[in-house]
């Protein structure tokens, strides 16, 4: 069994914020510990920073728009933006993902547009940016099934002879669906170039940790065949460091990873359950104390590299965005009653061109008046 | 008598089922200490302890595999799945294990289990969580499929779902948990006034038109009936109730009397119960009707995004079309065919 594999997870920096040193990470973050010639180590430090800083502030105005009605549903991370951000930073621009519904930090840092951050939750469509454009898939409901395309993805990168890695978010409870571990069979059996990445926020709705697996999550990959490493998911040099190794092993053909970052869902599982009905508020006060942006905060301002000029430009920059959010968001129209029934198909198909016509007959008849079909609806919320 | 909403009605008919059988157990995703996400189980974990109300990993086919073991035990497992679009995981263990099993092993296995769905859509949900999926499990012979539309049907039919030595896929419109009724809670397992979980109930008499939904639709349909007979249209409609068998007996005894047929559901046209009912209904009562049936459903589309939705969603304007033309009177589609 690798090291950090079970028991007390990897951590590169303590919950105060003071570096330590580690013989199998350091290694892997020579850019941001200035040890690169050429390479600016401050200011990647800060792109990390200011990233968490706005997924933050992103996340608070998902919630807030929620609140006030503009979205129908949120799912918060607030605790998580060290997982998120971390692993993101490691990601390179062809490296295909694969996220679960809660990767909003993740989408931002991979460059989403504002408005595509919220759309889904809007209700306006299924899915928001261009998977294409972004290379990372639109976001999963169905717990797990990700992780089977992004093993999919990654056979055909391999069969392709590709450099391309991918990764694929999931949570704790995901690891219980039959889903993830087909996957890491498949992934195991054909070395897929694939990184599994678990973010373990200690809870799936109600249910704790314990009730999905009765040993540390990133004990059940090596089973498969796939190494894994359980780091500190809140903080963010250590979720950095193992994605990059995860990411440079699968790119040298040596299969697939598992990283389980151990971090907490601050917030409710979404903005329609209420933890106080399960969750102990001590607990959530001793995570409070290891917040993963706090932490970074302390280490950047140990060495130098955050001050308050920072801390301004990050804030600045965080409320300009969620300015953006909520503009994108109470702007949006809705989307046009027809287009129910564009891309079902790649074609038109003429069961549903039918439909689609009496529909359009049927709408304009409500308009003018026809028959007893332009009684008043009386329930719905149109 | 006491008036309590669906949900309630739910709460308090497995309770009661609870007590009768302490054989009975509940299993899934979330329903101990949170009640479920729509709290249906509230408080009965508390009440009965975590081997009776079992907080499940978070693996449908494992709880739906797991729970056909627990049958074989001798329990009576009540199968809560999340949400409508979250059944599938659990597909293969439905359709190919639990449907099955009585007939593979000539009689010899029971698997009394109670798999709850809260189904339909209307809330505003986002993906997954608005399917009308019954259609896959009414083709799936071996299986009893059951839809409720009110507290007491809800309070009595699952009691009667969990009493059952046969598998039941039990539907519970999530759009109506909060709507209210009176309940006798005297009335359980015998259903209210005598009515078995796979009879279905005419809701209101009339004439002209007969008009059959379920679940959430039922009533939509009633309010449809009701505003017919304004513009001077009799409708008799007809809660469905057992999907699987369908009481095809009522049906054809009310198009009988009003030789018109309109169905309505929320799942997709194409191979969904409209289809088979109005096909069988035709074959019993060619010579009665006057008029083609009349399909009234979602559209053959996945299920909308919460912004088109109520599209999609047949509401009383959409009914009351379908009512038209089953009548021959001016409609959407006039002019263009005669029905649909
Ligand atoms: C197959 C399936 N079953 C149930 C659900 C309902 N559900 C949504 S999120 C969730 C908990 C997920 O927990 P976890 O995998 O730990 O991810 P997290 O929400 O903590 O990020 C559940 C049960 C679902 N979306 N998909």
């Amino acid at each position: 069994m690798t090291a950090g594999h079970g028991g007390s997870p990897i951590q590169l920096l303590s919950p105060d914020g003071v570096r330590h040193p580690h013989e199998r990470y350091d290694r892997f973050l020579a850019d941001v510990d200035g040890r690169v010639e050429g390479a600016d180590s401050a200011a990647l430090l800060v792109s990390i920073y200011e990233d968490m800083v706005v997924a933050r502030r992103i996340d608070a105005e998902g919630t807030a728009l929620q609140r006030q009605g503009q979205l129908g549903l949120w799912p918060p991370f607030v605790g998580q933006e060290a997982a998120q951000i971390g692993s993101a930073h490691a990601i390179g621009p062809d490296d295909f993902i694969f996220p679960s519904y809660r990767e909003i930090g993740v989408a931002y840092a991979r460059g989403a547009e504002l408005p595509d951050l919220v759309r889904q939750w809007r209700g306006n469509a299924h899915s928001g940016w261009d998977p294409f454009a972004m290379n990372m898939g639109p976001s999963q409901v169905v717990i797990g099934a990700q992780t089977l395309h992004a093993v999919g993805y990654a056979m055909g990168v391999l069969f392709d002879g590709a450099e391309t890695a991918v990764v694929t978010y999931f949570g704790d409870g995901a690891t219980s669906q039959g889903d993830v571990n087909e996957s890491m069979v498949f992934a195991a059996s054909f070395q897929a170039p694939v990184v599994f990445f678990c973010q373990n926020n200690q809870w799936a709705i109600s249910e704790p940790v314990g009730v999905q697996a009765h040993v540390p999550i990133a004990r059940r990959a090596p089973g498969f065949g796939i190494s894994s490493v359980r780091v500190d998911g809140n903080d963010v040099l250590a979720c950095l460091a193992a994605t990059r190794e995860a990411l440079e092993r699968a790119r040298s053909g040596n299969g697939p990873s598992f990283i389980e970052a151990v971090t907490y869902r601050m917030g409710p599982h979404t903005t329609a359950d209420d933890p106080t009905r399960y969750r102990d508020a001590n607990e959530l006060e001793d995570w409070k104390e290891k917040d993963p942006i706090a932490r970074f905060e302390a280490y950047l301002a140990s060495i130098g590299v955050v001050d308050d000029a920072v801390r301004a430009r990050a804030a600045e920059k965080a409320d300009s965005v969620a300015e953006a959010v909520r503009e994108a968001t109470i702007h949006m129209p809705d989307p046009e009653p027809e287009s129910l029934f564009e891309h079902v198909y790649a074609g038109p198909q003429p069961v549903l061109e039918r439909q689609r016509d009496h529909f359009e007959r049927y709408r304009r008849g409500i308009e003018g008046g026809i028959g007893a079909g332009a009684a008043t609806t009386a329930e719905g919320g149109r | 008598m006491s008036e309590m909403t669906l949900a309630k009605a739910l709460n308090a008919g497995l309770r009661q089922s609870m007590e009768r059988d302490s054989k009975v157990v509940l299993m899934g995703e979330d329903i101990g200490k949170l009640g479920g996400v729509f709290r249906i189980t509230d408080g009965l974990q508390k009440d009965f302890g975590a081997h009776r109300v079992i907080d499940t990993p978070l693996a449908e086919s494992g709880i739906m595999g797991t729970a056909i073991g627990m049958a074989y035990r001798g329990y009576r497992p009540v199968v809560e799945i999340q949400f409508d679009g979250f059944v599938y995981p659990a597909f293969d263990q439905i359709v190919s294990q639990v449907a099955k099993l009585h007939f593979r092993s000539l009689g010899r296995i029971k698997v009394p289990l109670t798999i709850r769905i809260p189904f339909g859509g209307g809330i505003g949900s986002p993906e997954h969580h608005s399917e009308s999926p019954e259609a896959y499990f009414v083709h799936t012979a071996g299986l009893r499929v059951v839809a409720v539309s009110n507290p007491q049907d809800a309070y009595s039919m699952i009691q009667q779902a969990i009493a059952c030595d046969d598998p039941v896929v039990f539907f519970e419109p999530k759009r109506r948990y909060h709507d209210r009724g009176e309940v006798d809670e005297t009335v359980g397992l015998e259903g209210p006034g005598g009515l078995a979980m796979d009879a279905a109930r005419v809701l209101t008499e009339g004439t002209d038109v007969t008009l059959v939904g379920y679940g959430p639709l039922a009533k939509t349909c009633l309010d449809a009936a009701t505003a017919a007979s304004d513009e001077g249209i009799s409708v008799e409609a007809i809660d469905l109730r057992s999907l699987s068998p369908i009481d095809f007996g009522t049906i054809e005894a009310s198009v009988r009397k009003t030789g018109r047929l309109v169905i309505a559901h929320e799942a997709s046209q194409t191979a969904g119960l409209g289809a088979e009912i109005a096909a069988s209904i035709t074959e019993r009562c060619f010579y009665f009707l006057e008029h083609a049936p009349v399909r009234v459903t979602g559209f053959d589309v996945p299920y909308p995004h919460s912004k088109l939705e109520f599209y999609h969603l047949p509401d009383l304007d959409r009914i009351l079309d379908g009512v038209d033309r089953a009548m021959g009177r001016p409609n959407s589609l006039s002019g263009i065919e005669d029905g649909e």
